[in-house]
C-alpha cells in the first residue's frame, strides 16, 4: 500500500527494528515506583549509588504512593514508596508479609498570598488553622487573624483555601494534624489521601505546583506545600504555633525535632503530626519504601536491601538534606535498619 | 444600481473574508504566544547536552532528556506502525466493503471511543498487557496510544476515501484493474493528502500525552532499545519535572517540550515533502 | 462467487484466466474485514473492562451514584453529579468557540488565503495539536487564567454580570478557562480537518456556483461548506471527544472543586481529571471502583452524545448543489 511504502514508513519501520538489536544492559535494573514526594531525593541519591555500585541500576518512577501500593502488590515491581505505609486491607492484599521501612522525611509548609511582606511569617494558631480550612474564617481581617499578628495590616479580602486535588500523602499529613489539632475537623471531615473540602472557597491544584501556583496567582489565596517547594520557589511560610506552645517555622530542624520526639516508629503507629515537644513542628511526615519479607527472586531481593540499608544511611540521608528534605534523626535510623534486617535475603 | 445586489454581497463577501481571516490568525498567534512563553522559560536549559545525556539528579549540571526522545520515538514509532495500516483497512471497509448496518455501527463506535479518556485506555492496556506479563513495557504503551490514534485514522481514512470522486473508482474498475488494486493503488494514493493530515494530527497528539504512560511503559532513567522493558518518554519526563519543586528541572520541562514540539515539527515537513514527491 | 466489494462494482469476470487475482482479492477483503471485526472487539474489550471494574462499585451505590453529590473517600461515598457536570459544559463551551472558529479559520486557510499566508498558518494551526497537554496546562494556569481574570471578567461581569452564568467571584480558575483552554486543544483537529474537506470538494461545484453569479463568499457558504457538511460534522465529533477526554490541562485550570453552580466562573471538576487525579493513590477496592465507573460514565456520555448527534443532524444529500444555487440566485434576481 503506497502509505506502507512512504519514506517515512520505511524509516519508522526501520528504527522500530534496531530497538530489538540494542546491546543489552549490563547491569541488573531494580523497579520501584509511588510516592512523588521522595522522587527528586531518590533520583539523586540512586544516581550516586549506581556510580559505586556499577552492577545495580534502580529505575524509581513516581506514580504516586496509591500506584506504588497497587504496583507493588501486583509484583510489577521490585519495591515501593509511599508516604503513607500500607494498612490492615492492603496488607491481606499484598498476600505475602512485608517490610516497611521509613526512608525520608519531609514537612509542610503553609505559604500564603498577602500584599505586604510580613516579617517571620504570618502567624497561624492550631485552631485558627483548621477553621480557616473549614471555612469558619473567611475573610483575612477576622479578629482572630488580627488578634495573632498585632501590628501586621491584613485587608478585608475573603480567604481563598487552596488544597491539593490529587490524591496525596502530602494531603494525608496535613489532614492527620487538622484531625488532632480540632476536632470539629475530625468529625466532619477526617483523615485521608483526599478528602472533601468543607470551605466555600476553596480550589483544588494538581500537585505542589498547582498549589504553589495557585496561590502565587490568587490573591489572597492560602494553601500547604512541601518545605523543598518554598525554599526552592522562596515562596512565603507562615509560623504555626505547636502543641507545646511555641511559634514555629518550617525548617530541617523543626522537623527533625518533631521526628526525636517518637523515635519508635512502626507501619502501624507512624504519624509525627501535632507532637509535644519543644521545637517539634506540627505538620511532618515519614515516606516508607515496601518489600516482601521474602521476596522471590532471592538475589534481586538482596540487591534491594543493600540498596535500602545504604539510603537510610549517613550518606543518602546527606543527599536528602541537600535537597530540603530532612535527614532521619539517629533514632529512626536504627529503627528503619532493624526492620531492613528481618528481609529474608 | 448593479444588478443582484453586487455591490452589497460584495461588501458581506469581503466582510467574511476578514472575519475568516481574524479566525484563522487567533489561532495562529495563540500558538506563537504559548511558544513563545515555552521557549522564555526554556531557552536557559536547551543546549546539545540537552538532547544527547540521560537525566540527572537535581543539583547536578547538565543532564538531559535523551533516552526520552528516543523512547518517544520508539513508542510513538510502533504505535503508528500499529494504528495506520489498521485504521486505513477500517477506512477502506466503511467506505467500499461495509454491508448493512455495520458501518454505520462501527463509524458509531470509532466516535465513542475518541470520547475515552486517555487514562482508561492506559488502563485497559495495563490490564491487557502489564498485569498478566507482570512487567511494564514500552510496547504497553504503544498500543495504548495506537487506539488513541485510530478514531482519527478511520475517520479521516473514511472520509478521505469517499470524497474520491466516483469516476476516479469506476474508471480504474473499466480499466480491468482488479479490485484490491483498485481501491490501494489507485484510490488511496488520491486519498493520500488527507489521510496524512489526519495521521500526523493523530501523532502529534499523542507525542503530548502522559496519563496512559504511568501504567504501561513506567519511565526510566536509563537507555533502553527494547520495547518489551520499560522506557523513557519524553512527555512522561516532561510532566515529572514539570510538577517537581525544583527551577532547573521546571527550565528542563519547558526545554523537553520545546524538543518535543519540535520534533513533531520536522516530522509535519518530512510528511509533507514526501507527500510532494509521490504526486505524479 | 467471487467476492463483491460494496460500491465498487461487480468482480471482474477475467477471475477465471487469473485465479491469483481472486486469492488476492479475497485476502485483500478478508484483511479489511478482519480489521473492522479488530477494531469492534477492542472497543467492546475496553467497555467490558470498564464494567467489570466498576462492578463493586456498581453494586454498593447503583444509580444513586448518578446523582449524588458527595465524593467523600474518607467515608468512602461517592457521586458522579459534579463531574458529569463539569465535563459537559466544559465540553460544549469549548465546542461551540472551536467548532465556530475552526470552521471559519479552515474557510479562509482553504479557500481565501493566497498561498504564501495559507501554508505557514496551516502549519502553525497544525503545530498547535502537537503542544503536550502539560505544556497548555501549565500555560493556562500561569498565563491564560490571569489574563481572563484581569481582562475578560471585569467587562464580562460589569455589563452581563446579571446573568447567572457570569455572576460570582472569579478566581481565575474555573468552568471558564478551562472551556477556553479546551478550546485552543481542540481547535487543530476541526480547522485542519475541515481545511483539507474544503479542498477536496470538487472543483466543479464551485466553478457551477461561480458560472451562475455567485461570489466566492456566497459559493464558499452556500456550496463548499455544505458539501463538506458530513466531514465537517465528523470533525466536529472527534475535536469533542478530545475535549471530553483531556485531563491533564483541565484539571489544572478548572479549580477541582466537586460542585455544581451556575456561573460559569465558579471552579468545577471534570470526570477525567479526577481520575486522574485520584487514581494512582486510591487504594481502597471501592474506591478504585468508583474512578473506574467515572471512567465508565464518561463512555457512556460518549455514547449518548454521539447517538444523539446522528439522531438530530441531518445529513442532507445534496444531490442537486446546483439546482440549489440556481433557486437562490433566481430569488435574488427577483428580489433586487
Amino acid at each position: 500500500m503506497p502509505i506502507l511504502r512512504s519514506r517515512f514508513m520505511l524509516g519508522a519501520v526501520a528504527l522500530a527494528g534496531t530497538t530489538f538489536a540494542g546491546p543489552a544492559l549490563a547491569a541488573t535494573q531494580l523497579t520501584g515506583a509511588g510516592s512523588t514526594f521522595v522522587y527528586p531525593f531518590f533520583s539523586k541519591a540512586f544516581y550516586a549509588y549506581s556510580d559505586s555500585h556499577k552492577d545495580i541500576a534502580v529505575n524509581y518512577q513516581s506514580i504516586g504512593s496509591g500506584g506504588g501500593i497497587q504496583q507493588f502488590i501486583a509484583k510489577t515491581v521490585d519495591f515501593g514508596a509511599s508516604d503513607v505505609p500500607m494498612d490492615k486491607n492492603e496488607l491481606q492484599r499484598a498476600g505475602a508479609p512485608v517490610v516497611q521501612v521509613p526512608v525520608a522525611l519531609g514537612g509542610e509548609a503553609i505559604t500564603y498570598n498577602l500584599p505586604t511582606a510580613i516579617p517571620g511569617g504570618l502567624r497561624l494558631s492550631r485552631q485558627v488553622l483548621a477553621d480557616i480550612y473549614l471555612g469558619k474564617i473567611g475573610r483575612w481581617n477576622d479578629p482572630q487573624l488580627a488578634k495573632l499578628n498585632p501590628g501586621v495590616s491584613l485587608p478585608d479580602v475573603p480567604i481563598i483555601v487552596v488544597h491539593r486535588s490529587d490524591g496525596s500523602g502530602t494531603t494525608y499529613i496535613f489532614t492527620d494534624f487538622l484531625s488532632s489539632a480540632s476536632n470539629e475537623w475530625k468529625q466532619k471531615v477526617g483523615i485521608g489521601k483526599s478528602v472533601q473540602w468543607p470551605a466555600q472557597s476553596s480550589v483544588g491544584g494538581k500537585g505542589n505546583e498547582g498549589v504553589a501556583g495557585s496561590v502565587r496567582q490568587t490573591p489572597g489565596a492560602i494553601g500547604y506545600v512541601e518545605l523543598a517547594y518554598v525554599i526552592e520557589n522562596k515562596l512565603p511560610a507562615a509560623q504555626l504555633e505547636n502543641r507545646a506552645g511555641r511559634w514555629v517555622s518550617c525548617t530541617a530542624a523543626t522537623v527533625a525535632a518533631a521526628a526525636a520526639t517518637k523515635p519508635n516508629i512502626s507501619a502501624t503507629d507512624f504519624s509525627i503530626v501535632d507532637r509535644d515537644g519543644g521545637s517539634a513542628y506540627p505538620i511532618a511526615g515519614y515516606t516508607w519504601a515496601m518489600i516482601y519479607q521474602q521476596p522471590q527472586d532471592k538475589s534481586r531481593g538482596k540487591m534491594v536491601k543493600d540498596v535500602l540499608g545504604w539510603i537510610v544511611g549517613e550518606d543518602a540521608q546527606r543527599i536528602a538534606g541537600s535537597l530540603n528534605y530532612v535527614p532521619l534523626p539517629s533514632n529512626v535510623q536504627g529503627t528503619a535498619r532493624k526492620a531492613i534486617a528481618q528481609i529474608q535475603a | 444600481m448593479t444588478p443582484f445586489g453586487l455591490r452589497r454581497r460584495r461588501f458581506v463577501g469581503a466582510l467574511g473574508q476578514v472575519i475568516t481571516a481574524l479566525c484563522a490568525s487567533l489561532a495562529a498567534g495563540t500558538l506563537v504566544v504559548i511558544l513563545l512563553y515555552v521557549f522564555m522559560q526554556g531557552v536557559h536549559a536547551l543546549n546539545p547536552a540537552f538532547v544527547t545525556q540521560l537525566p540527572r539528579p537535581v543539583g547536578m549540571a547538565g543532564g538531559g532528556v535523551a533516552n526520552g526522545i528516543l523512547g518517544s520515538i520508539v513508542i510513538v514509532g510502533i504505535a503508528a506502525l500499529l494504528a495506520v495500516p489498521m485504521g486505513v483497512l477500517v477506512g477502506v471497509y466503511l467506505a467500499f466493503y461495509g454491508r448493512g448496518p455495520f458501518p454505520e455501527g462501527i463509524r458509531y463506535l470509532g466516535e465513542v471511543l475518541s470520547g475515552v479518556p486517555s487514562i482508561a485506555i492506559g488502563l485497559f492496556a495495563y490490564t491487557l498487557l502489564v498485569q498478566p506479563l507482570g512487567h511494564f513495557s514500552a510496547f504497553s504503551a504503544s498500543v495504548a496510544f495506537a487506539m488513541l490514534m485510530l478514531p482519527l485514522v478511520i475517520r479521516t481514512s473514511d472520509e478521505a476515501l469517499r470524497a474520491v470522486p466516483v469516476s476516479v473508482r469506476e474508471g480504474a474498475l473499466a480499466l480491468g484493474i482488479p479490485t484490491y488494486a483498485a481501491v490501494t493503488h489507485v484510490v488511496l494514493p488520491a486519498a493520500r493528502p488527507l489521510i496524512t493530515t489526519g495521521v500526523l494530527l493523530a501523532v502529534a497528539r499523542i507525542t503530548g500525552e502522559t496519563a496512559p504512560l504511568l501504567f504501561t511503559a513506567f519511565g526510566s532513567q536509563f537507555w533502553e532499545y527494547n520495547p518489551f522493558n520499560p522506557m523513557a518518554e519524553l512527555s512522561l519526563q516532561i510532566f515529572t519535572y514539570a510538577i517537581s519543586p525544583y527551577t532547573e528541572w521546571h527550565e528542563q520541562a519547558w526545554a523537553g517540550a520545546l524538543v518535543l514540539i519540535a520534533a513533531v515539527f520536522v516530522l509535519n515537513v518530512l510528511a509533507r515533502i514526501s507527500l510532494r514527491g509521490a504526486r505524479r | 462467487m467471487a467476492a463483491s466489494a460494496n460500491g465498487l462494482g461487480d468482480a471482474p469476470r477475467s477471475y477465471a484466466t487469473r485465479p491469483h487475482i481472486f486469492l488476492l482479492d479475497r485476502s485483500f477483503a478478508i484483511a479489511v474485514n478482519a480489521a473492522a471485526g479488530i477494531f469492534v472487539v477492542l472497543v467492546l474489550g475496553l467497555f467490558a473492562m470498564l464494567v467489570h471494574g466498576s462492578w463493586e462499585s456498581l453494586h454498593a451505590f447503583g444509580l444513586r451514584f448518578l446523582v449524588s453529590s458527595t465524593w467523600n473517600p474518607v467515608t468512602s461515598t461517592f457521586g458522579a453529579l459534579p463531574f458529569v457536570y463539569g465535563t459537559v459544559v466544559s465540553s460544549l463551551i469549548a465546542l461551540l468557540i472551536a467548532g465556530i472558529l475552526g470552521v471559519l479559520a479552515a474557510a479562509y486557510l482553504a479557500e481565501f488565503a493566497p498561498r504564501f499566508i495559507a501554508a505557514p498558518l496551516s502549519f502553525l494551526i497544525e503545530m498547535l495539536a502537537a503542544v503536550p497537554s502539560v505544556v497548555f496546562g501549565l500555560w493556562g494556569l500561569f498565563v491564560l487564567a490571569p489574563f481572563l481574570r484581569t481582562y475578560v471578567a471585569p467587562p464580562l461581569q460589569a455589563h452581563l454580570g446579571w446573568l447567572p452564568i457570569f455572576a460570582g467571584p472569579y478566581y481565575g480558575v474555573g468552568l471558564f478557562t478551562a472551556g477556553i483552554l479546551l478550546a485552543i486543544m481542540i481547535f487543530p483537529t476541526v480547522a485542519a480537518i475541515t481545511r483539507d474537506l474544503i479542498r477536496a470538494v470538487p472543483s466543479e461545484m464551485r466553478e457551477g456556483s461561480y458560472a451562475l453569479g455567485a461570489t466566492r463568499w456566497e459559493t464558499v457558504r452556500r456550496v463548499v461548506l455544505p458539501a463538506a457538511g458530513s466531514g465537517i460534522f465528523g470533525a466536529c465529533v472527534l475535536a469533542l471527544g478530545r475535549a471530553l477526554g483531556e485531563t491533564i490541562a483541565v484539571t489544572m485550570v478548572i479549580g477541582n472543586r466537586a460542585v455544581i453552580a451556575a456561573s460559569l466562573f465558579a471552579p468545577s471538576y471534570t470526570l477525567s481529571s479526577v481520575v486522574a487525579n485520584e487514581f494512582t493513590e486510591a487504594t481502597t477496592s471501592v474506591y478504585l471502583s468508583a474512578l473506574v465507573e467515572l471512567g465508565l460514565i464518561l463512555f457512556l456520555i460518549s455514547v449518548v452524545v454521539n447517538g444523539l448527534a446522528r439522531l438530530l443532524i441531518w445529513k442532507p444529500q445534496l444531490l442537486a448543489n446546483g439546482s440549489r444555487v440556481l433557486t437562490w440566485t433566481l430569488r435574488r434576481r427577483a428580489g433586487a
